[in-house]
Order: structure tokens, then sequence, then C-alpha cells
């Protein structure tokens, strides 16, 4: 196990520079979930701590030890690729210990810890099968095996669930969770999807445009985003945004309407702010803002109300059981907003 | 009628029809009668008897024919091997990022698509035993001081007839195996760097377990290919210097037509099926066992 740490690293191919400088330092045992839209340079970065991709400048250590021109194998790194990259000629015991064989264990020291592994991971009646004969889930568990056979100091995930169905995502990101809570191994993982960064990590770093935007735990991000990216990225349905102007104690939105600025908020009047509140902060109630329904969708748990507030379209996550059909006039009180500089889009309050 | 053109199964034979007439006309009748003339003593301008196996047991005991049939299996033996190390070789260079990649990729066709014919026609110059430049330029560079004999000795033409054999049948496996090689996810390379592979293992545990389909199936048609060869012996050596170079083909063709003799050529001709059949029976079982591909387990 070990540490993990980027100082200012950077990736240009050519002459574009996708990774802009990036400084990350993950502890010990920690779990650290790169997250942000496609594109972002999360995946490159993964690949350059593997070492599958070079470095243009900057510097990653492992354990303490600069590994930037460090060969793969060299790094004791583990990964799990998006499409599984199992060998498809090798059964799954000889997919698992493909490495220790490499590395010219005993044969039987090889059996006894891809058994170990095996059993972990509840593979242990696949072990003489092919990946072809396995299921996505089983497949994944499989590509999880390969990397903990070799008790590598790192794990590298690439959004090793995007592959899988909703419902078998959800099962894999607790038992990768667990395996994680059991195995104490340092463990980068990338994906697209907030959600399961919220769920997985002990540290998020949310990027954007090949830059770290934010990193914190996933509550931290979720009460306290830097700016409006990371506020619109962290939360699910996403944070609603309303342009508007500061007057006086409050802000005015259009047609009319206006929000308080929220409390302890020093933002000079008559400046432009984008107000940012989150569909779960939306209560509906007989006073409030005046907004139009357009769409309900009744998820059993909560509900959610997409519609009109001074021509912006924005969402609500009620616990109640609301039957409104669309065109209904309704009263919409927020419990907690943020403000955001529209330019920069740097948090204001 | 109506009620027969409603009928999938009866609909299915009438349109398979076309397709079967020209398979009989243009595979089955000719080989059949290649069949029965190996069993007549026909020679040209006389339909021949029904004379048994005495045409198969002549040429067993024919000196010609057995030097025929080593030369064909050495032909076909050491072409195929250069033909699968240099085209593996340089199906794994064309794979690389390489500047000018897809002219490299056009250019290595060159061979295989200039008529047999006309490269067979350069071959012999190249092999002249007065103007050959392969023995121009070792005399300038002073490496030897006599022209070299390629085709009037025995062993040198029968290297300089493979030599021509794999120039041109290089192409064709490198670019399949290049197409092979395309298939193969960059992913399980990177996996394998990962896992601690060198590249020589990479190569030996993913690339070639993974090509290995593609290598039997384009190996077969090279051998095959190979084994039944006509033109460039006929247009280089014509089967000599003493027999050197005939190959089971070439010496079919000599005894039937400039020899007349249609039943014994014919013989010849049909005592090649046997090794072509063992060669496709070859690569068919060898694809069986491994049964990873269709979600089996290896027989």
């Amino acid at each position: 196990m070990a540490a993990v740490t980027l100082s200012q690293v950077r990736k240009a191919f050519g002459s574009t520079e996708v990774v802009h400088g990036v400084d990350i330092s993950i502890d010990d045992s920690e779990f650290c979930v790169l997250v942000g839209p496609s594109g972002c340079g999360k995946s490159t970065l993964l690949r350059m701590i593997a070492g599958l991709e070079e470095i243009s400048s900057g510097r990653i250590e492992i354990g303490g030890r600069v590994v930037n021109d460090v060969a793969p194998k060299e790094r004791d790194i583990a990964m799990v690729f998006q499409n599984y990259a199992l060998y498809p000629h090798m059964t799954v015991s000889d997919n698992m210990g493909f490495s220790l064989k490499l590395a010219g264990r005993p044969l039987q020291e090889i059996r006894s810890r891809v058994d170990e592994a095996a059993q972990i991971l509840g593979l242990r009646e696949y072990l003489e099968r092919y990946p072809r004969q396995l299921s996505g889930g089983q497949r994944q568990r499989v590509a999880m095996g390969r990397a903990i056979v070799r008790k590598p100091q790192v794990f590298l995930f690439d959004e090793p669930l995007s592959n899988l169905d909703a419902k078998l995502r959800v099962q894999m990101r607790t038992e990768i969770k667990e395996l994680h809570q059991r195995l104490r191994t340092t463990s980068v993982y990338v994906t697209h999807d907030q959600i399961e960064a919220m769920t997985m990590a002990d540290k998020i770093v949310v990027m954007n445009m090949g830059k770290v935007e934010q990193i914190g735990s996933p509550l931290e991000l979720y009460d306290n985003p830097a700016n409006q990216f990371v506020a619109g990225f962290i939360g699910s349905p996403a944070m609603n945004f309303l342009p508007g102007r500061i007057n006086g104690a409050g802000i005015d939105i259009g047609e009319g309407i206006r929000v308080p600025v929220p409390a302890g908020a020093t933002v000079a009047a008559g400046r432009e702010v984008v107000v940012g509140v989150r569909p779960e902060h939306l209560a509906v109630g007989a006073d409030g803002l005046p907004a139009t329904v357009v769409v309900v969708e009744p998820t059993g748990a909560d509900t959610q109300i997409f519609c009109k507030l001074a021509g912006t379209d924005i969402t609500a996550v009620v616990r109640e059981r609301h039957e409104f059909h669309p065109g209904v006039p309704i009263r919409l009180t927020a419990q907690l907003t943020y403000l955001f500089d529209p330019a920069s889009g740097a948090r204001l309050a | 009628m109506h009620r027969l053109l409603n009928n999938r199964n009866a609909l299915g034979m009438l349109f398979m029809l076309p397709a079967a007439a020209l398979l009989v006309v243009f595979l089955t009748y000719p080989l059949g009668l290649g069949v029965w003339l190996g069993f007549t003593d026909a020679k040209i301008g006389r339909t021949g008897e029904w004379v048994g196996l005495e045409n198969y047991e002549f040429l067993w005991g024919d000196s010609v024919t057995r030097l025929a049939l080593f030369n064909t299996l050495l032909y076909t033996v050491a072409a195929s091997v250069l033909k699968f190390f240099l085209g593996l070789w340089l199906a794994i260079i064309l794979n690389q990022n390489l500047p000018f990649k897809s002219f490299f990729r056009a250019a290595i066709l060159l061979p295989y698509i200039v008529p047999t014919a006309l490269s067979a026609i350069a071959f012999w110059w190249i092999f002249d035993a007065q103007f050959s430049i392969i023995s121009w330029v070792l005399t300038r560079l002073g490496l030897i001081d006599r022209y070299i004999d390629f085709l009037g000795d025995p062993w040198n033409a029968r290297w300089s007839v493979i030599a021509a054999n794999v120039w041109r049948g290089v192409p064709f496996v490198a670019i399949t195996l290049l197409a092979g090689l395309q298939t193969i996810s960059p992913t399980l390379y990177e996996a394998a760097a990962i896992d601690g592979a060198s590249p020589w293992q990479r190569f030996w545990h993913v690339t070639l377990p993974l090509l290995t389909p593609i290598i039997a199936v384009v190996m077969t048609f090279s051998v095959l290919f190979t084994f039944t060869d006509f033109q460039l012996i006929y247009v280089i050596t014509r089967g000599g210097p003493l027999n050197a170079t005939h190959l089971m083909a070439t010496l079919s063709f000599q005894r039937a037509i400039p020899g007349g003799a249609l039943g014994e050529g014919a013989a010849i001709a049909i005592a090649m099926v046997p090794f072509l059949l063992a060669a496709i029976l070859f690569s068919y079982f060898g694809l069986q066992r491994r049964a990873w591909q269709q979600g089996g387990t290896d027989r």
C-alpha cells in the first residue's frame, strides 16, 4: 500500500494540451475517485499513473518513489479496464494467475493465491471457464481478481462499471467498496458517474477540461461546491441555476420575481449573479416563488417536478406526493441557495 | 405451380439452381472428367479405355514423378515456412504506428497484384546466367568472382524458384495477418504490460494465441496455392534443369498436353488431391481444438 502524489502533471498530444498541471495527493489506503464529463482528462490521468501514457511534464510518485520513467510493470500497480481486457484464450484461473506466472512464482503459490482471490470474489466454480462463457458481472469480477492476486500497492479502475446494466452496477459498486474496506489498498477510480463517485469515494477529484475543479470528500463537495461547475456536476438531479441581479436584500430573477440573498453574503448591489438551488432544497407550499408545472415524475420514494420559474426550466424533488397537472401554478420555497459569478463560475456565497 | 412457388423450401431450391449449375459446369464436370481420365489411357485425339489403376501403378514406379513429388513437397514446405515468418514479421511492423503507414501497406501488395507471368519473367532475368543483377552486384562488391548459375544447377534452381514464390506470396500472408492483428484489442497489450509481460512475452502469450485461427486459415490457403503452383515454374524453368524444379502441376501439364498422354497427366493431377485434403483437414482440426472461440472447452 502506498500514497500517490501528482505534482503539476501535464499531458500534451502534439500541440494540444489535455491535462493542464494537475496536483493531487492520495493518501495511503484511500479510495480516490476522479470524476468529470467525457474528455475532461480523467482517464488520461489514470493512464499516466499506470504508465500507459507518458507524462509531458510534472511528477508522479507512488509510495514516495518518482515513477515518471518507470515501466508499468515496475510500478507495482494493477488496473481494471472498462472492457475488462481479459485474455480470451485463457481460463479464469489462467487470467488471474498470468502476472504471477510471468513473475516466475512457483505453481503452488500461484494456485493458492488465485484460489484465495476467487474465494473473495465468489469465482471458485468458474475457474476453469473461459471469459466468453461468463456474464458481464462475472467478467468484471475476474478483472478485479486479476488485480488482487498480485497484491499491488495501488489499484487503478478505469470506468469499470460502465459496461454493466443498472442493477448490476449498483451491486458491483457495493462489492468494490467492500473489497476496498477489506484490503485497504490505495485505489484510484475513474468514472463519469457522479453517483458512483459520491457513494464510493473517500476523496473525490472533480475534473473539467483538463483541470482539477475541486478536491474533497463527497459531502464537502455537495455542501460546499467551490464553483458552479462542481455545484452542477455533483448531486442528482443537478442543481438549478437562475440568472439574476442583486437588488437590495433580494435578487431579481426576471418577471418581477425576487429571491432573497443568502444570509451572510456580501455582494455589491446591481451585480449580475447566478442563483443555485438544489432540487431537494425546494419545497412546495402556500406561498413562495410562483412556478408553472411542466411534467411530474413520481418515482415512488419521492416526486420530481419539472417546472418553469421566471422563464427558466427548474427541477424540484419533494418527498410528499402531489397530483399536479401540467400548466398548474405552484409556489416554491428555496431553503438553501448558493450564489455564483456568471463569468467565472466562482462561488460568491 | 403456384403452390410450389409459395413453398419456402421449393423456392429456396429454385433460387440455388443458377449457382448449382455454375458449380456443376465449371467445377464438378472438370474434376469428374479429370478423375475419369486418370483411370483411362486417353491420348490426345483418342478417347481412352478404362485401365483401372494402371496409370497410378506406372507413376508409382516412375522416377520423374517421384522427383516431382519430392520437389513439390520441398517447394511447398520451404516456401510456406519462409512466407509465414516473413509475412508475420512484415504484418507486425505494419501494425505499428509508422509514418506513411497507408503507403507502406499499399506498397506491400504490389508483388501480389502484378500478373504472375510478368513477375516470373522479371525473376527469369534476375536469375539469368549472364545478365543476373544479383551476380552483377555481388561481383561488383567483390564477394564472388564468377556469375552464379542460378537456373542451371538443380539445387540453385530449386532455391531460386522458391525465392520467387516467396516474394510473390508474402503480401497475401502479410496483409491477412495484419488484418488479424488489428482485431486484437490494444487494451489486452496494456493489461499484459501491467501484468509484467515483456514485448516478447506479449507476443507469445497474447498475439500468437489470438492470431492462431487466422494463421491456420491463411497458411492453409498459402499451402494450397504453393502446392498447386504452375505459372512461376512454367515461365522461369519449365521444370528444368534435369526435372529439378518440376512440380506435380507442371509435370501433369507436360505429360498431358505437350506429351499427349491425357490419362497419365490426369492421374498425376489427381494424385495431388490427397495431399491437399490432408492440408485442409490439418487446419480444420487445428481450429476445432481451439474451442474457447466457440465458448466451449478445449478438447
